[in-house]
């Protein structure tokens, strides 16, 4: 299936978001055209080719046109901008039983932390579930620097949970921001039937 | 029955000639011969600085845009924060304002009075008094200041003074261009774009107050030209920067979209001036577009002495904002950026 898109007059991110639409629906062979007056928005086409594998051939056929063709092969991927991030196939876990990463520097742990789950969020493919314990409860409450990018796992489709007891006795119950509490009987369940743990 | 106004169809910083093509323009211009002119357009600095006595400069910038929310009022104090700003990044007050204003004829003036009620608020809250302005008829909407603040001659923070070992501290997150365009496309969400617009609204008269109580060697501000291109800005001869991603404050909603590629155009000419001068280690896709993403009404980029690093970077947390350390300048020959 050959498409043509004629973006003349539209700034970026515009024939960004319109090619994008249409690349959802193609399949391995497919090809779309998209025609821009600038060459700022060639460049951004070539990216978002490169970035999803996707070929791409772009060419100057006036003084102000730019013809920009992009074709689907066998690794190209673009995912729906309106699904959530593909999760694993298997039952991956991510155990988090502190608010600190590695042992030496409590400072550098907590700022490690904060950094691990904010790249978690941004992965191609996400963990089923989160479970947070102990120190790792603390991650979970209102006031926490790593609520937003929890929050963004859980709008993404992963599991969050995090130990009631935990919470209890560090004096946060009722200060929970995001996803579920749980308690040890559904956290050995759900670490004995991961496929995967991960504790960073 | 007028017709729909389209107000925002891509304005803010992301209006701004990139930096390639202006500095070509600004290197044919002769070098001005004042002496008392102590800081002037050669160095890219935020705003002009000229002696007047000993003890007394004066500190010149303007700034203006069309619009990057659909709110007028909410334009009007972005637009004034925003050309305030490069009076506080170098560390001065602000004195007096006038109103930079381009507005259709065809469109109902209470838009334009509520743009510039919104400017008023905000050089108000700066402590300074609008004195007046000029203003034409264009196609389309656009608004601004030109702003004029004091400064004893030597507490200016010139963009261009940091030393290697010094620690970068950003006092705004990154991000709002990205959620402007992509709320100009309907796909922002409430959340972000109220974190962009509290940013975009915020004036950074509180952070440069709190800078001055310390070692601070260099000081600019985030806008148009990007993150990085702010920070190349600020790099003397030998020295370079260490970038690192891990605490970069931004908008989070900010690298999802961008990872949708809601991006900017002005965004790849910061990326195509900046190639020779950064080198990424493994950064995604999305943290390096928030780096090179135009800020409107951006936050200052401080370049402080190690030893006041923390606290300094206490006394900007407490302002309330996403802030943090974002990396410090190194020794490098050619200049470079490194961003991990």
């Amino acid at each position: 299936m050959d498409r043509e898109l004629d973006m003349t007059g539209k700034t970026c991110p515009v024939p960004l978001i319109e090619t994008r639409k249409i690349l959802e629906n193609m399949k391995r062979g497919d090809s779309i055209t998209v025609t821009v007056d600038n060459e700022t928005a060639v460049r951004n086409l070539s990216k978002m080719a490169a970035e999803n594998q996707i070929e791409c051939a772009a060419e100057k056929t006036s003084e102000t046109s730019y013809a920009v063709t992009l074709t689907m092969t066998d690794t190209s991927r673009i995912p729906s901008a309106d699904s959530a991030s593909c999760t694993y196939a298997d039952k991956t876990v991510v155990v988090l039983s502190s608010d600190k990463m590695g042992e030496g520097d409590d400072k550098l742990g907590a700022i490690l932390m904060k950094g691990y789950i904010y790249a978690l969020s941004g992965l191609e493919r996400l963990p089923s579930t989160v479970i947070l314990y102990n120190g790792g409860a603390k991650l979970s409450v209102f006031g926490s620097d790593s609520l937003e990018d929890l929050k963004l796992l859980e709008s993404q489709g992963v599991e969050i949970l995090t130990c009631g007891t935990c919470l209890n006795h560090y004096g946060l119950t009722g200060a929970l921001g995001v996803g579920s509490i749980t308690n040890m009987y559904v956290i050995a369940g759900k670490l004995s039937d991961a496929d995967k743990v991960i504790k960073p | 029955m007028p017709e729909k106004i389209v107000f925002c169809k891509g304005g803010g910083c992301t209006a701004k000639l990139g930096p390639g093509a202006l500095s070509s323009v600004l290197e044919k211009l002769p070098r001005p011969d004042d002496p008392n002119l102590l800081v002037g357009f050669q160095s890219s600095d935020d705003a002009a600085v000229y002696r007047l006595t000993d003890d007394l400069a004066v500190v010149m910038t303007l700034d203006f845009f069309p619009p990057m929310v659909e709110d007028p009022f909410l334009f009007g104090q972005i637009a004034a924060a925003n050309a305030l700003s490069d009076i506080y990044a170098m560390g001065a007050d602000v004195k007096t304002a006038l109103n930079i204003v381009c507005f259709p004829d065809t469109w109902d003036l209470n838009i334009l009075g509520r743009i510039l009620e919104g400017g008023l608020d905000k050089v108000n809250e700066a402590g300074g008094v609008l004195a007046g302005g000029h203003s034409i008829r264009d196609t389309e909407v656009k608004y601004g200041l030109s702003v004029t603040g004091t400064i004893h001659p030597d507490r200016i923070y010139a963009n261009c003074g940091g030393n290697p070992g010094d620690i970068l501290i950003l006092t705004k997150p990154l991000g709002v261009g990205i959620v402007c365009a992509a709320s100009r496309v309907g796909k922002a969400s409430d959340k972000a774009l109220s974190e962009a617009v509290g940013s975009m609204t915020t004036i950074n008269k509180y952070a440069s107050e709190a800078m001055r109580k310390y070692r601070v060697h260099a000081c600019t501000d985030v806008t148009g030209f990007g993150f990085l291109g702010h920070l190349k800005e600020m790099l003397r001869d030998g020295c370079g920067a260490d970038v690192d991603t891990l605490t970069v404050p931004f908008i989070r909603e900010a690298a999802v979209y961008a990872r949708e590629f809601i991006i900017t155009a002005a965004a790849e000419r910061n990326r195509e001036y900046l190639q020779k001068y950064t080198e990424f280690m493994d950064v995604p896709f999305s943290m390096q577009e928030l780096l090179f993403d135009p800020q409107t009404s951006g936050g200052l980029l401080i370049a402080v002495d190690p030893g006041d690093a923390d606290a300094l970077l206490s006394d900007i947390e407490a302002l309330g904002l996403p802030c943090g350390i974002v990396g410090s300048f190194i020794q490098s020959p050619e200049k470079k950026i490194l961003i991990r």
